[in-house]
């Protein structure tokens, strides 16, 4: 099942900044909601996003509940060489979900 | 557009006797749910790498390759690619289904094929593979024009789903067409009231913060309309949808759509 | 209003409040349902206490610092934003960490994201809850140890036809 879906260029030139989008499937349940009987729905989000680049963390996010769900999160990095980026979402629950691009950098 | 004169509005609409003959939208002037969104909203479902209907829509996929059922069959083993076998399929849907002797929506229909020709077990309606499938489906006929099929048999039933989107419902005891023919485009508690055309589903709702069916939002409405909904898989939803598609003929398919 | 009962069982005064609550537009979101019926107020000493965890208790001047929300969002549950920060991004001169604060959501974080030369551009694109209307804040770090702001405000408007049991 499809966790997360990355954007990454395949290809870009060395020293191009980058536009990276992610999108995890994740319902960020707050903690802050009750159900119709008043009893708390327990919070249920993912609270860290890493992204590292041939494992050089270049990117590191702290979700808190304000964050909607199905968490979007778009930043940038210099394409320095190919290889690998790789994606890891971890939160409650032991939640965790990683997805990995290749880049080719010429 | 403040809500007194929406109020005085409805006050003359509730005086009208002939409530089943009034004027739908001209053809011309139909528009999308797309049109009344703010620009962020918009770009949330014109990016494919930010409108999360596309998580939904890549599990489609794996569901539509995955073995399934005491028949170990995929969707992909009868159907092939579904880039082509499935383009314009959500376009045409509801159908006439002859067994059932009635008309079927898209997710009954794959729920046909899961319980017949793969022997496995339905999804529930609003379930997340449900969606899923659904999703992926309907996404291969984005861009395409919607359709209904010209099917006599059908006529009875887009005929009794025209009557229920006139007949007026609920402790609010108003119909569909005097918020969604009579003041499209005016405001109702900070939202602009759309046409209501189905053209999107199943669609990421802001409100649900998920995706969901066309059933699951006229449910809202009815709820909406302090009505009673009917139970999902009735046949009168299946019925305003023909009507609604109908209605919604020759407008161009968005699913997976973002609405607020 | 968010009704707390099931709506088979909606009275007709249920029905005239909730009417009465859309017609004033100054309703809940359908994020938050208190059963007590809590006021969305801002917090401005747990917003405080956010910012000085975050920045250490230094100064935090305006300006460099880029925050686009829509001044009106449709719907509180999704809320799209983007923060730019003014930064030549290398080495000797970088955007070390952005941190988002709300001033009325139940708890002031939104997010905090550390960045480094190795980025390119300081910019941070997200969706983000508003339980209510209220003024947003984001602060970014930069690599000189100084701390730099820029805030906006969101007016939250709910959705028509509320959704009670799907």
């Amino acid at each position: 099942m499809a966790r997360a879906l990355i954007n990454v260029p395949a290809k870009a030139k060395r020293g191009e900044v980058i536009a990276i989008k992610t999108l995890v499937s994740h319902v960020m349940e707050s903690g802050f909601r009750h159900t119709n009987l008043g009893a708390v729905i327990p919070r249920d989000i993912i609270d860290t996003f890493v992204c590292t680049y041939n494992g050089e963390e270049i990117f590191r996010a702290q979700l808190a509940p304000a964050i909607a769900a199905n968490p979007f999160i778009a930043f940038h990095t210099v394409a320095t060489d190919s290889g690998k980026l790789e994606f890891k979402w971890t939160g409650d629950n032991g939640f965790t979900a990683t997805e990995i691009a290749t880049i080719t950098v010429e | 557009m403040t809500l007194v004169r929406l109020a005085s509005a409805f006050a003359l609409l509730s005086l009208t006797t002939a409530e089943l003959a009034h004027a739908e939208i001209p053809l011309a002037e139909r528009r999308s749910g797309y049109a009344d969104m703010a620009p962020e909203t918009k770009a949330m479902q014109d990016d494919d790498a930010a409108n999360p209907g596309m998580l939904a829509v890549l599990d489609g996929e794996a569901l539509w390759n995955a073995k399934a059922g005491t028949a170990a069959k995929s969707c992909a083993d009868c159907h092939g690619d579904a880039r082509s076998a499935m383009k314009g399929v959500a376009a045409r849907y509801p159908a006439f289904e002859p067994a059932q002797n009635r008309p079927i929506n898209l997710d009954q229909r794959i729920n046909l094929c899961r319980t017949e020709r793969q022997q496995a077990p339905a999804f529930p309606y609003e379930s997340r593979n449900m969606l899923a499938l659904s999703a992926y489906v309907g996404r291969q006929s984005r861009g395409e024009k919607i359709a209904p099929p010209d099917d006599a048999r059908l006529r009875p039933h887009l005929d009794a789903g025209r009557e229920r989107y006139n007949v007026r419902i609920g402790q609010l005891n108003l119909a569909c067409n005097h918020c969604h023919d009579d003041n499209w485009g005016k405001k109702l508690a900070g939202n602009v009231i759309p046409q209501a055309h189905p053209n999107g589903y199943p669609l990421y709702r802001l409100e649900w913060q998920s995706l969901g069916s066309l059933q699951r939002r006229l449910r809202n409405c009815m709820i909406g309309m302090r009505a009673e909904p009917y139970a999902y898989g009735a046949l009168e939803y299946v019925e305003l949808e023909l009507y609604l598609m109908w209605r919604a003929r020759g407008m161009t398919i968005e699913t997976p759509a973002v609405r607020p | 209003m968010r009704e707390s009962s099931p709506t088979t069982q909606t009275t007709r005064r249920r029905v005239l409040a909730g009417a009465g609550a859309l017609v004033g537009g100054a309703a809940l979101p359908a994020v938050l349902t208190p059963p007590a019926a809590a006021q969305i107020q801002a917090n401005p000493a747990a917003l405080a206490m956010a910012i000085r965890k975050a920045t250490g208790g230094a100064e935090v001047k305006t300006g460099k610092v880029k925050l686009e929300v829509p001044p009106l969002s449709e719907n509180g549950n999704s809320v799209p934003m983007i923060i730019t920060v003014d930064s030549p991004m290398t080495q000797e001169s970088y955007v070390k960490a952005i941190h988002v604060f709300t001033e009325k959501n139940p708890q002031p974080n939104v997010i905090s994201v550390q960045l480094g030369p190795r980025a390119g551009k300081a910019l941070l694109q997200t969706r983000i809850r508003l339980a209510d209307t209220q003024t947003i804040s984001a602060i970014a770090e930069l690599s000189d140890g100084t701390f730099w702001s820029d805030s906006a405000d969101v007016v939250i408007t709910l959705g028509a036809c509320l959704e009670d049991n799907p």
